[in-house]
């Protein structure tokens, strides 16, 4: 038997072997490995406090995540790890919180539950790993398949109009919204640090190619297999005549207006803007109604209030 | 003790407010009134049958003809509404015949005028104080009416000497579950407004931020139920409510926290169902639901309370429980309990506040979050695991760590563990204390808000000589165990609970203790027209 032992990851030494758990059940090939090594990358290289990372998921087959990664975590029921982790955040300022998924489980049976985390701005951290198939269940229909997609329950092909996930989230009020491909394992990176350092109700867009029922889903942006892999080009701010034509990321219009180029698009940041978090307006209504109890305890609040009863 | 129904629309409808008053213990809102007011001629019709032979029938005679020919009752006419019109003129119409009433009322039954007048500047004064003085002004019209000129009779209540060490204090049953989850330490939640259990989040929004806390509007109940085990999860052991139709709709999630054994309370305030069903009115029909609500074998802890003061203890006993089995407990409460107010003794403050602040220190190497060999404490985020090793909380069939398993083997281990901790709480529950003659013929078995009539049905027909026994079940599951031995002592036990199972002739107790003790000498008394049990009703049930 196997004496080796996991060293305690001490603050400043969190490394992917202390971050590592469970050997992860996707099928080789699977888009979902290549987000979970750059979920370790952000971790490793941000050095948070191990006991303040928080790993929730839903139902699916990219919602497995939480046994693949050695944090405090949970693995929740279908469609609803958005309000799991909004708990967990509002109660909880000092954690960091971060909801992975499919495309299942955000925009179909949780849809409501994605616009109205979104709304609220609850901070924190949503990966939404996007193959347009239900693969867990072995290839049914999903919200954002494109109409004509064959599946077990759309024989003929898909008929529905599919999601657009960036326009859903941006209307719903998400803060932070980028969009990225597992295949671009930088880009992604840099994409899910950024939102993690988002104040607010930040999502990552993840194109992430299901290799058993869908692989050629995202080929059109792939270079690998001969598509272009097109960035959103940020505005710099440098005055310049180029500057003018490049995207800015606190316009919600113009990001509306980018989401509708035709699937899947553009990578990078669509929206980033600065509202109030609900986390932070719950704290702020908590400091006013305290400033009025004049250092009461608990037990006097609660008195006073029976007085008043009697 | 009041009782009251009112109809399911905003626009209004027949209601009925009713009060019972006495001097000593008052246990339910009485069979008979010995006064009825009646505002319409409606009103009338439908509720001169519960007054009793002698009665005072007060009336509003310009809405109001009653019938002539029925001499049972003291009749007493009255222009209710020209003379809160002619009294407030202006635009008020007839709006405050109300308050002339109850004017007229502190009259006749010697009430103390000013106290009354306190309570209406302080129930209309805080947002317009002109409001505040039409409202005295019709208070007065009626206060000051010749009386005497109608009515014979005055009353007065004998003032009793108070026994208790404490103050009594007067609230609501969905008051009373606030505050009591307050001084048990729960300082989270998150709910979706349905009737009857709405007045609980609202008086929680407002206070759980007092004391740091936070209660949270969801866009809806599966959010509410999730967001609640975010919290708890998060260490703080939180509640989400709701009543029938909503509980229905959080039942995935409340499986969850029985798998993930994740202490969790849950508030069913209850309403007549199925379905939309009965939206105001009191019926106990959610007990199969929260005892078995939801697929597969998902253990929980059910209570119920039995009266407002109870509401306020039960959720104390709630709180311990989920913490120490980290198990999803219901409290079963209904629509009677919900706007009921009771007076009751002040509890004990000082001896009973709680604090459940979670526990952050590092935990020490070979933490298990799901360990065969003791009942499950799960450890928040943010504590530090000094083996490294971070648990994770599941809804698939998980090893001790929390890791997914199908083994057929742990499957039996892990199932049995959920059951066996609440089989370890009932163990420890009390056996409820027998009301009335030890053995018997019949022992009538109650839960939730028929306490008060099932005891005073017992105390009736003890009076008149004969023999009557009670016990009242807080701990609907499980249930404590010894109860067979108290039913032994009895010829017969009937259940008396506002359900209609029906299928096999049974309720829906009375079905569990069935099959709990499988004795066929346990009946059932049922009742099911959105109506408390009347104490006639249940000693008439007895002798069937």
């Amino acid at each position: 038997m196997s004496t080796t032992m996991t060293l305690p990851a001490e603050p400043g030494q969190l490394t992917k072997n202390a971050l590592t758990s469970d050997r992860p059940t996707w099928c080789p090939g699977c888009g979902d490995y290549s987000v979970l090594a750059s979920f370790y990358k952000v971790l490793e290289k941000r050095q948070l406090p191990h006991e303040n990372i928080v790993t929730l998921a839903g139902i699916g087959c990219s919602s497995r995540f939480p046994y693949f990664v050695n944090t405090h975590g949970a693995h929740y029921i279908h469609g609803r790890a958005v309000p799991f982790a909004s708990g967990v955040s509002l109660a909880r300022p000092d954690l960091q919180v971060f909801v992975f998924g499919g495309d299942g489980d955000g925009f179909s049976i949780g849809g409501n539950h994605l616009e109205h985390g979104a709304r609220k701005n609850i901070n924190l951290t949503y990966v939404i790993m996007d193959n347009s198939v239900y693969g867990m269940t072995k290839k049914q229909t999903s919200p954002t398949s494109p109409v004509g997609f064959k599946t077990k329950t759309d024989p003929l092909g898909a008929m529905d109009r599919p999601v657009n996930p960036i326009k859903k989230l941006i209307s719903a009020g998400a803060t932070f919204v980028a969009r990225t491909h597992a295949a671009q394992a930088a880009h992604m990176t840099q994409m899910i640090e950024r939102a993690m350092d988002h104040n607010g109700f930040s999502v990552v867009h993840v194109l992430s190619d299901c290799a058993e029922f869908f692989p050629d889903a995202f080929d059109s942006v792939n270079p690998r297999k001969g598509g272009e892999y097109k960035l959103i080009e940020e505005k710099k701010g440098d005055q310049t005549p180029e500057d003018a034509l490049r995207h800015d990321i606190t316009d919600e219009a113009a990001a509306y207006k980018l989401a509708d180029l035709p699937f899947p698009g553009l990578f990078g940041v669509y929206l980033q803007v600065d509202r109030p978090t609900k986390n932070d307006l719950e704290a702020g209504l908590i400091e006013s109604v305290r400033g009025k109890m004049a250092g009461c305890s608990d037990l006097e609040i609660l008195q006073q209030t029976f007085d008043r009863m009697k | 003790m009041t009782y009251m129904t009112i109809p399911a629309t905003i626009s209004g409808g027949p209601s009925i407010f009713q009060v019972r008053i006495g001097s000593g213990e008052v246990l339910s809102a009485g069979d008979e009134a010995d006064f009825l007011v009646a505002f319409h001629q409606h009103s009338y019709e439908s509720h001169i049958g519960s007054l009793k032979a002698g009665g005072v029938l007060l009336y509003d005679s310009t809405n109001v003809q009653p019938n002539e020919d029925d001499k049972r009752f003291v009749n007493v006419g009255i222009p209710i509404t020209s003379l809160t019109i002619e009294a407030l003129g202006g635009t008020a119409k007839d709006k405050g015949k109300n308050i002339f009433v109850l004017g007229l009322l502190a009259a006749i039954f010697n009430f103390d005028a000013e106290k009354l007048k306190t309570l209406i500047r302080e129930r209309f004064g805080r947002k317009n104080a002109s409001l505040a003085e039409t409202a005295l002004i019709a208070f007065q019209a009626g206060y000051a009416y010749p009386v005497a000129d109608v009515l014979a009779n005055r009353y007065h209540f004998e003032h009793a000497e108070h026994k208790g060490e404490r103050a009594y204090i007067t609230m609501d049953g969905n008051q009373a579950i606030a505050f009591g989850l307050i001084a048990a330490g729960v300082r989270y939640g998150a709910a979706y407004p349905i009737t009857p259990w709405t007045s609980v989040m609202e008086i929680l929004r407002t206070e759980f931020p007092k004391y740091g806390g936070m209660f949270v509007q969801t866009e809806d109940e599966l959010a509410a139920v999730s967001l609640a085990i975010g919290f708890s999860f998060s260490g703080n052991l939180a509640v989400t409510g709701s009543s029938g139709p909503g509980i229905s709709l959080k039942t995935e999630a409340i499986g969850w926290a029985s798998m993930a054994e994740v202490p969790l309370i849950i508030v069913n305030v209850q309403r007549g169902g199925p379905s939309t069903g009965l939206p105001t009115h009191v019926e106990q029909s959610d007990l199969y639901q929260d005892i078995y609500g939801g697929h597969g074998d998902s253990p929980r802890v059910v209570l119920a309370a039995a009266s407002v003061e109870d509401c306020f203890y039960v959720m104390l006993e709630a709180a311990r429980i989920a913490k120490k089995y980290s198990t999803p407990v219901f409290v079963l409460s209904d629509s009677s309990l919900s706007t009921r107010i009771e007076a009751f003794e002040e509890p004990d403050l000082k001896n009973l506040m709680q604090d459940l602040k979670p526990d952050l220190s590092p935990r020490p190497a070979g933490f298990k979050p799901y360990p065969l060999d003791k009942i499950t404490q799960h450890v928040p985020p943010g504590a530090r695991m000094l083996d490294g090793k971070y648990p994770l909380l599941t809804g698939l069939e998980h090893d001790e760590m929390g890791h997914p398993s199908g083994s057929p083997a742990l499957h039996i281990q892990m199932t049995a563990k959920r059951r066996k901790k609440i089989q370890q709480l009932a163990e420890e529950l009390p056996l409820p204390e027998v009301h009335g003659d030890a053995e018997g013929d019949t022992l009538l078995v109650g839960w939730g808000s028929t306490y008060g009539p099932i005891r005073e049905a017992v105390n009736r027909v003890r009076q008149s000589g004969g023999q009557l026994s009670s016990i009242h079940l807080r701990h609907v599951h499980p249930l404590p165990n010894g109860l067979d031995a108290i039913f032994a002592r009895f010829r017969r036990v009937l259940v008396a609970e506002l359900n209609d199972e029906g299928i096999y002739g049974t309720g829906q107790l009375a079905t569990i203790l069935r099959a709990r003790y499988c004795d066929p000498k346990i009946q059932s008394l049922t009742k099911t027209n959105g109506l408390s049990f009347l104490v006639k009703e249940i000693v008439n049930g007895i002798s069937k």
